[in-house]
């Protein structure tokens, strides 16, 4: 894209012309987001229903509490953050890419409810969701997002919006992980992973439109953004691991989910454009993890999972005659 | 040291990643109307992979039509893919479906626009390369 003068906002309704593109990564990205589409009821959560049953009630109450913890970021950002995203758009293409991330994250939002309704009773459920409105690392970190949303300063919001996308998310998706390595609620597992793909490339394309934006500014403001942007992501953290704390504490597991939450944090800068912050961050994550995350080449398939960690749209073929002799 | 060749769209986080490398790297042009690039030396390509998980359209078309050219192909010594393991089994598939069409070695896997760490595997995996084919 070659700007010859800084892009404002939309300031008219065009009838939007996919064939007539200003940037080509618009196109790149529809194709791969509308490529991704999926919904909860694809994935056959109530195979998980015998694993479910075998979590000791701790465990039942912290994936809960871990869920609805990502219910309210996937909220956020269907609601609030990309919606204010489409306003700051530059190309009416920006704008349609914008309107699928917003609805794919009400899917995202949507899905924990899917999993809820098929594992755990709906006073746990309610119980959690109290909790989440009263613990007060998770509204921190809602209303430091929140924050940068209201602002007005696109480049800001953009950052918090990768941040939420790349780097929040993962104190939570962390457990998923942990229980598929475990070969438990592996189709909980398989759904989740759909979330995480999807993220990465909402991730990488505001990113993308950020360091975009953030070419054309003069050096000052440059080095002024960067500047705001590692001290968010500073805050961010040391709220995260309170967060992270408030949760794993009792299972013993949060120096993991640290280590998992600096090599996210690195990927977050890295989807800005900056240099990763923690040195060695991705030796550091406990393989089992990894590997949970992205399965080998020849293993794409949970060999205990009912739908495999790649989705499969069905595809249509035509009728026979044959097809109606009853 | 090795060359490199690599592909990298606007979003440029291989071409960051290569820079990092401080070798001698040719970009393959990502527009058909660009003079095709053709490569004299051995090299280790260098791909990056968008979240396709189909392995018969993870290779961006410009890569595709640069190995097409026989003498391209011939010089390949290995491949280093980029992604991201958010892409679960995809993560660097384009690297995979390359090394094995070719039948070089996938040398590594890095993320985005990868760590010191990646760097530092990576510039080792060139040297050895280049003490290998002479």
């Amino acid at each position: 894209m070659t700007a010859t003068a800084t892009p404002r906002h939309l300031t008219r309704v065009d009838a939007i012309n996919w064939n007539r593109l200003q940037d080509e990564k618009d196109l790149e990205v529809w194709n791969r987001l509308t490529a991704n589409f999926w919904l909860p009821e694809k994935v056959p959560l109530s195979n998980d229903v015998s694993a479910w049953n075998t979590l000791t009630e701790q465990e039942q109450t912290l994936t809960i509490r871990v869920f609805t913890g990502l219910t309210l970021l996937d909220t956020i950002q269907g609601t609030i953050g990309a919606p204010t995203l489409i306003e700051d758009a530059v190309t009416p293409h920006e704008e349609a890419v914008f309107t699928n991330i917003s609805f794919m994250e009400s899917v995202h939002a949507r899905s924990y409810s899917s999993i809820f309704s098929t594992l755990c009773a709906t006073r746990d459920v309610d119980d959690a969701y109290r909790w989440s409105e009263e613990n007060p690392h998770l509204q921190n970190k809602a209303e430091l997002i929140l924050n940068r949303y209201r602002m007005d300063d696109p480049l800001m919001r953009k950052v918090a919006s990768v941040f939420l996308e790349s780097f929040l998310f993962y104190s939570g998706f962390y457990l998923p992980m942990y229980w598929a390595s475990r070969g438990k609620l592996t189709n909980t597992a398989d759904l989740i992973r759909l979330i995480i793909r999807d993220e990465a490339v909402h991730g990488y394309y505001i990113g993308y439109k950020f360091q975009q934006a953030l070419a054309r500014e003069s050096a000052e403001r440059q080095q002024e953004i960067k500047d705001a942007t590692f001290d968010l992501l500073l805050e961010l953290y040391d709220n995260e691991v309170h967060y992270t704390e408030s949760l794993y504490d009792d299972v013993g597991l949060t120096e993991e989910v640290k280590a998992f939450l600096h090599y996210n944090a690195n990927k977050a800068l890295m989807n800005l454009g900056y240099e990763p912050l923690f040195p060695g961050a991705t030796e550091a994550v406990n393989p089992a993890i990894l590997a949970a995350l992205s399965p080998g080449a020849e293993e794409n398939h949970d060999f205990f999972s009912g739908s495999g960690s790649s989705y499969v749209i069905g595809r249509s073929e035509r009728t026979e005659d044959e097809d109606w002799a009853f | 040291m090795c060359d490199v060749v690599y592909f990298s769209t606007q979003s440029g986080n291989t071409r960051r990643f290569v820079e990092k490398l401080d070798v001698p790297a040719q970009r393959i042009p990502r527009s058909r109307n660009d003079a095709p690039l053709r490569v004299t030396r051995p090299y280790v390509l260098i791909l990056p992979t968008y979240g396709d998980g189909d392995p018969r359209t993870a290779v961006p078309g410009p890569v595709i039509r640069f190995l097409n050219d026989p003498r391209n192909r011939a010089l390949i010594q290995g491949v280093v893919a980029g992604g991201n393991t958010n892409f679960g089994a995809a993560f660097g598939l384009a690297g995979r479906v390359v090394a094995h069409k070719c039948e070089v070695p996938l040398l590594h896997r890095f993320e985005l626009m990868g760590t010191p760490e990646d760097v530092a595997k990576v510039r080792a995996c060139l040297a050895m390369e280049m003490t290998d084919v002479g």
